[in-house]
């Protein structure tokens, strides 16, 4: 057993170590660009509703319609279907950096409706009594809304994560790279199933690492639960 | 007590349309005067919290004037009317402190608004923190105090910014009696050492006859009756006024026509050692006619309606006597049957 372990590792070992590090490199950096799309988009879907903050009807129609199209757009197929958008910003359709406008573009609408959701858990009352305070529209957002949202919004980003590294796996199967893409080529095509089972594990413990930390975080921050 | 600091003009306030709308407030005249304690009372639904939230315009009138020192404040800007906020404080029931901040970022965030630099506001929050009495829970979050240290902690928030009127809605309808007798005393103090003006919207009617100076009744969206509170508590002259004043809306033209006394108790020794107390000390017997009151730790609160005798000297005697005692006060109830 040990020893065939220790073959498959020589064989494997740095192509399961590069996956790994592509796998990484393409969830963290997707996430961070589609959280600085989405998190603006989330907070002005909030505030513009009729009941929100600053109530514009229109923006709040026109936002809620892209974040609704962006997200009823299949990964696979958008993926696809922005390939010469990819090509022009970063230069290639393919491999880590081809993956990421994709997997940005895929993320910003999910990531600004569980912003979105976040807010909404925030207490009226606590933004009224700021309001009454003579606090502006952005101080709300900054000083009663995102750090009253914090516990709920760092338990949002362990879900972005964990749906965003999904997409990487279906990335891969079209040449991003990463462990999706390891599965592939050969879990599927050449048949080794080892390959496949151990890139399934890699994944398996990346998400329970994910969730993990993210939840321990969003429980440290919170001063209500003391 | 010269100027008045409030004056609500014609204040009408109709939420929805159509045949849906609801006219919570209609043709509202008050003017509330610098430095007094002025009440606003009436039944759950009667449009207190729409009046007072008119009244720094988190509710728009739907038409009337709302002048804040001879201003208009219906008519300023966004920006003229978040600085005209800075003198027009609140105060809720729910408290509504930021449960991520501690008790001194909570004070802090008022002044932060306003761009005051950091050391500055930490000094103002100590000392607002010790006017409130919670100098030791300066690192405290909110999930770690109890419901009057929360309001204290609010009351100190509001008053961050040096306003000049405080408004309160239903500030202590979530609290126990004592504590409300707590909050009550501070803000009480406040008004006297501050000078700032202050509103308090309640239902219950011992809050108006803790504190208040004067006080108006609101009954399905318009003033039934306004003025001194010894005056509406002596002579309600509305259903209304008589509902809230008496024990259980105790009808009075229904009352024997000997002398009837209101009593009302604000933490007290309970009540029936009073009745034997009367009865063994002046050997007068007293007829409850109708009351309100709870115990609460051995302490009284509510209100009781006395019959009694008939001879003018000894009920004379008998409210001097109840008179006399601790935290309790005492109205004859005029001219019923
Ligand atoms: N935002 C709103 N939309 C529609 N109707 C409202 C709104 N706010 C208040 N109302 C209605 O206006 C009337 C007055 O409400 P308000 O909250 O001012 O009463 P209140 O005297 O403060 O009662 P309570 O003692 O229960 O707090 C009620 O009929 C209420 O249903
Ligand atoms: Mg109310």
């Amino acid at each position: 057993m040990a020893e065939a372990i220790s073959a498959f590792w020589t064989q494997y070992g740095d192509l399961l170590l590069v996956g790994l590090r592509d796998t990484l490199v393409m969830t963290f950096v997707s996430t961070f660009f589609a959280y600085v799309i989405g998190l603006p988009l989330g907070v002005l879907v909030n505030i513009t509703q009729p009941h929100g903050i600053w109530p514009r009807k229109w923006v709040n129609r026109i936002l809620g319609w892209i974040i609704n199209v962006g997200r009823s757009l299949p990964f696979i197929i958008l993926m696809i279907a922005v390939m010469g958008f990819t090509k022009l910003l970063v230069g290639t359709k393919i491999g880590v950096r081809g993956a990421i406008p994709p997997l940005v573009i895929s993320a910003a609408p999910f990531i600004a409706r569980m912003v979105e959701t976040s807010l909404a858990e925030v207490d009226g009352g606590v933004v009224e009594a700021a309001q009454s305070m003579g606090a502006s529209v952005p101080q709300v957002v900054t000083k009663v809304y995102l750090p009253e949202a914090k516990p709920s919004l760092i338990l949002g980003a362990s879900i972005s994560l964990i749906t965003i590294l999904g997409y990487t796996a279906i990335a891969g199967a079209i040449g991003s790279g990463g462990l999706g893409d390891l599965a592939v080529r050969y879990g599927y095509q050449r048949y080794i199933p080892s390959m496949l089972w151990t890139t399934v594990i890699l994944i398996i413990v990346l998400v329970q690492i994910i969730q993990t930390v993210f939840s321990w975080l969003s429980t440290k921050v919170d001063k209500r639960l003391r | 007590m010269a100027e008045p600091i409030i004056q609500i003009q014609h204040l009408n306030k109709t939420f929805g349309e159509g045949p849906t709308a609801v006219h919570a407030l209609d043709d509202i005249n008050l003017e509330i005067m610098a430095g007094e304690i002025f009440g606003i009372i009436g039944l759950s639904g009667a449009g207190k919290s729409t009046l007072v939230r008119c009244m720094n315009l988190l509710e728009r009138p739907t038409a009337g004037t709302v002048l804040f020192n001879g201003q208009d404040i219906t008519k300023l800007k966004t920006r003229e009317l978040r600085e005209a906020r800075h003198a027009i404080s609140m105060i809720f029931q729910s408290f509504n402190l930021l449960m991520q901040r501690t008790a001194l970022d909570n004070i802090c965030f008022p002044l932060e608004l306003i761009g005051v630099k950091r050391a500055e506001a930490v000094k103002k929050a100590r000392e607002l923190l010790k006017i409130v009495g919670l100098e030791d829970k300066e690192k405290a979050y909110p999930a770690q105090m109890s419901g009057g240290q929360k309001q204290r902690v609010a009351i100190a928030r509001a008053l961050a910014t040096d306003p000049k009127v405080l408004l309160c809605d239903e500030a202590t309808s979530a609290l126990d009696p004592n504590t409300t007798l707590s909050i009550l005393a501070l803000l009480q103090e406040l008004n006297q050492k501050l000078g700032v003006t202050v509103v308090v919207i309640t239902h219950q009617m011992n809050v108006i006859e803790e504190i208040c100076h004067r006080v108006a009744i609101l009954d399905g969206g318009v003033v039934a009756e306004q003025g001194a509170v010894a005056d509406i508590f002596a002579d309600p002259k509305t259903d209304i006024g008589r509902q809230l004043v008496y024990p259980n809306g105790v009808r009075i033209d229904k009352l024997p026509p000997a002398h009837v006394i209101r009593v009302a108790f604000n933490g007290g020794s309970s009540y029936e050692p009073l009745i034997a107390s009367l009865a063994i000390d002046l050997g007068i017997k007293a007829n409850i006619l109708g009351a309100d009151t709870r115990n609460i730790d051995g302490k009284a609160f509510g209100t009781m309606l006395l019959g009694l005798p008939e001879s003018q000297a000894e009920a004379a005697r008998a409210i001097e006597y109840i008179r006399s005692q601790p935290n309790v006060t005492v109205e004859e109830v005029p001219d019923h049957g």
